[in-house]
């Protein structure tokens, strides 16, 4: 099963081997792994996707807890989860196919930010499956290139991951 | 204004340090020189690691965190295998090294290696210090890693434009403040009541003991408890010493090398309260089995030791002593005698049988006994890695005493730097290193130290012209076929000892061992006794 994980870390440099290396040695599988900034500049937010069981998951929350520059760790619970990913798509677009590639991207809300003679790219921010189909959408009309960012997540509602005490 | 080097030598002097174990180079330069004007004693190792050994040594005989310098490269890397090893089995260091030019970093440049990038998987944390200005709250925050929760140690990497640039303020009473690091000291309130209930409705309890009751300093607290409450000890490797081994209650060593006594005594239990032990491999082979037929109580200040090896009952996370202290007030209760009795039974029933002497050799388990009870009842004994260690671990008596080895990693080569840590933290007791003739030959340059620094500390080698652990894996596992075993070579001891200027004898008996002894106890001063073991003794 996959567990998406929000940890909260100090903004140093160094913490992002920390954590990858924590993973690597102790046999964990990082699914995806994203990191940036959060609203106190100070401290980053590394949303990570693992594969494993629940003893597994149990154990990567005290692992990671016990690095110092880790501040919180919470395992989200899917369904309550808002998760996204952004991609960058650039399409091969001869005449003829554009205006049925613009279609797609309008049917499934992209946006288009690069336009040539040739390519058309888009801009997508969904969910992973959303992602997938557009992918399977586009490739018949020839994809040359894709990026993608981990996926990032918050909790619904109004609660909220707090970079207070590690409990 | 000061130097970053001379504020590193202040930050140690504020931490009370008084010893330094320690291989100067080129990039550590400054800090040696800042060393001169203070009162820190340093000790001269001989090669890096064994600066980390006895560190560590001196780390868990005085209590307090161990401290190690060496220089970049070559000096950080030979630190490895001692940085792991105090990481295995939880003891704090504050690992001080040098490094190039800040803004030399990543060139490739001589002596340039990624020391913290290298260390990273088995320091507690560790430090690349960018900014002179920024030493003493580093320096204040790693003894404070070090020292508290599950202790380990604390690597500080510091480049020499660092140790060399002037910082305007010296100021140390800064509290450390770390977001991230808050180790949870008092147990659960609920999960204590809920392991008090589990242990007033056993009847079969047993209680297992690791190092982490040395780390809690509660040794007193276990006795107490387990003498209330009339609860048999069994302990791991890294527990020998928390009861006195001939305490009615105590066991004895559970696990692969360990006896029968303790293993029947966890196999039979209902209730197994586990006390600062992680339980590895060594310890409980299958230790899914042990949790199906009794309940455990697992009292750890890591929280991720708990569950990890064994599956947790009732988890408590928190400070040892305090735990115990807890249980102490609030247990009324004490074990059947029936459970004790038949435990106690199997103790003296399967204490093993002493092998016949053979002619011409020193029999290892009988002249282990001898040699601890003829030694102070607080004296220290360090046990190497191979037959030496489970012969000093099963058959050593030790009162008050400690018991020292490497039993996380199974580092060779241990004993003696430990040893020599040991001696300069506690110069009035006894300390005595075990080892064979292949451990004392990774370490036998410390001599040197032991005669620089002029510390009595003894030395056993228990001969045997093999690394007779292996050859004995080989003998069991690989039909006898004997593979880079054979240590043809070696030097005569006695004449090496004799080259440092250290007195040293051979013995080839029971007999003679004895009065070797007594000779070698006579004094302080050092002495290396050679037991010639025949290599057909084996380890159990």
């Amino acid at each position: 099963m996959k567990y998406t994980i929000s940890v909260l870390v100090e903004n140093h440099a160094g913490v992002l081997s920390k954590v990858s290396g924590l993973f690597s040695r102790r046999g964990f599988n990082i699914d995806s792994l994203a990191v940036g900034v959060t609203e106190d500049a100070s401290i980053s937010r590394m949303t990570i996707v693992v594969e494993g069981d629940e003893y597994v998951v149990e154990q990567i929350e005290k692992q990671l807890n016990k690095l110092i520059p880790v501040i919180k760790v919470k395992t989200l619970v899917p369904g309550e989860t808002i998760a996204r990913t952004l991609s960058l798509i650039k399409v091969s677009a001869v005449t003829g196919q554009r205006e049925d590639i613009m279609r797609i991207s309008e049917l499934m809300g992209a946006r288009i930010v690069d336009v040539t003679r040739s390519t058309l790219t888009l801009e997508f921010s969904d969910t992973a499956e959303r992602t997938e189909t557009l992918e399977t959408l586009l490739r018949p009309y020839g994809i040359k290139e894709i990026v993608r960012t981990g996926i990032i997540a918050l909790e619904k509602g109004a609660n909220v991951t707090r970079s207070t005490k590690k409990s | 204004m000061i130097t970053g080097a001379f504020a590193m030598v202040k930050c140690l002097e504020k931490e009370g340090v008084r010893v330094a174990f320690g291989y100067p180079g080129a990039a550590i330069c400054p800090f040696y020189d800042a060393l001169i004007d203070s009162n820190i004693h340093h000790v001269l190792v001989r090669t890096e690691q064994n600066a980390a050994h006895a560190a560590s040594g001196y780390a868990r005989i005085s209590g307090g965190v161990g401290v190690c310098i060496t220089t970049s490269g070559p000096g950080a890397t030979n630190l490895l295998t001692g940085i792991a090893s105090a990481y295995m089995d939880s003891i704090p260091l504050v690992v001080i090294t040098g490094q190039v030019r800040s803004d030399l970093l990543g060139r490739d440049v001589f002596q340039e290696v990624d020391i913290t990038g290298a260390a990273e998987p088995f320091t507690k944390h560790s430090y690349l210090v960018k900014k002179a200005e920024n030493l003493p709250r580093i320096f204040k925050e790693a003894f404070h890693i070090a020292a508290t929760g599950r202790p380990g140690p604390v690597l500080i990497d510091v480049p020499i434009d660092v140790q060399k640039a002037s910082i305007s303020e010296f100021d140390y009473g800064k509290p450390v403040d770390i977001i991230g690091y808050k180790p949870s000291v008092q147990g659960h309130s609920l999960q204590i009541k809920k392991a008090i209930q589990a242990i007033h409705s056993s009847k079969q309890p047993v209680l297992c003991a690791g190092g982490g009751v040395f780390s809690a300093n509660a040794c007193n607290q276990l006795k107490e408890f387990i003498e209330k409450c009339n609860i048999p000890v069994i302990c791991t490797m890294m527990g020998i010493g928390v009861l006195p081994t001939e305490h009615p209650l105590n066991m004895g060593m559970l696990g692969s090398h360990g006896c029968v006594a303790a293993n029947k005594a966890i196999r039979d239990a209902d209730l197994v309260i586990l006390a600062g032990a992680r339980v590895g491999d060594r310890a409980v082979a299958s230790p899914g089995q042990v949790a199906s037929r009794a309940k455990v109580i697992h009292i750890d200040i890591d929280p991720a030791e708990i569950g990890k090896n064994m599956p947790a009952h009732i988890p408590i996370v928190g400070d040892l002593k305090k735990v115990l202290d807890e249980f102490i007030k609030s247990c009324e209760w004490k074990a059947p005698d029936e459970w004790v009795d038949r435990v106690t039974d199997r103790k003296q029933r399967y204490s093993r049988v002493e092998i016949p002497p053979v002619e011409g050799y020193v029999e290892p388990k009988s002249f282990m006994r001898t040699l601890s009870l003829k030694m102070n009842k607080d004296a220290i004994i360090c046990a190497d890695v191979g037959q030496n260690q489970i012969w000093s671990a099963n058959y050593c008596a030790i009162d008050n005493g400690r018991f020292l080895t490497s039993g996380g990693l199974g580092t060779m080569g241990y004993s003696i730097p430990c040893a020599v840590g040991a001696k300069i933290a506690a110069p009035e007791r006894r300390v005595c290193a075990v080892c064979g003739d292949g451990s004392f030959q990774m370490s036998m340059m410390e001599l040197a130290t032991i005669r620089q620094e002029n510390i009595g500390v003894k030395i056993i080698i228990m001969c045997n012209t093999r690394l007779g652990m292996v050859r004995e894996l080989q003998d069991m596992h690989f039909g006898c076929r004997h593979c880079g075993v054979y240590l043809e070579g070696s030097p005569d001891f006695v004449s090496l000892a004799g080259a440092y200027g250290i007195v040293a004898r051979s013995v080839s008996s029971n007999e003679e061992a004895e009065s070797a002894i007594d000779e070698m106890l006579a004094s302080d001063s050092p002495y290396l006794l050679v037991c010639n073991v025949s290599p057909d003794y084996s380890s159990l």
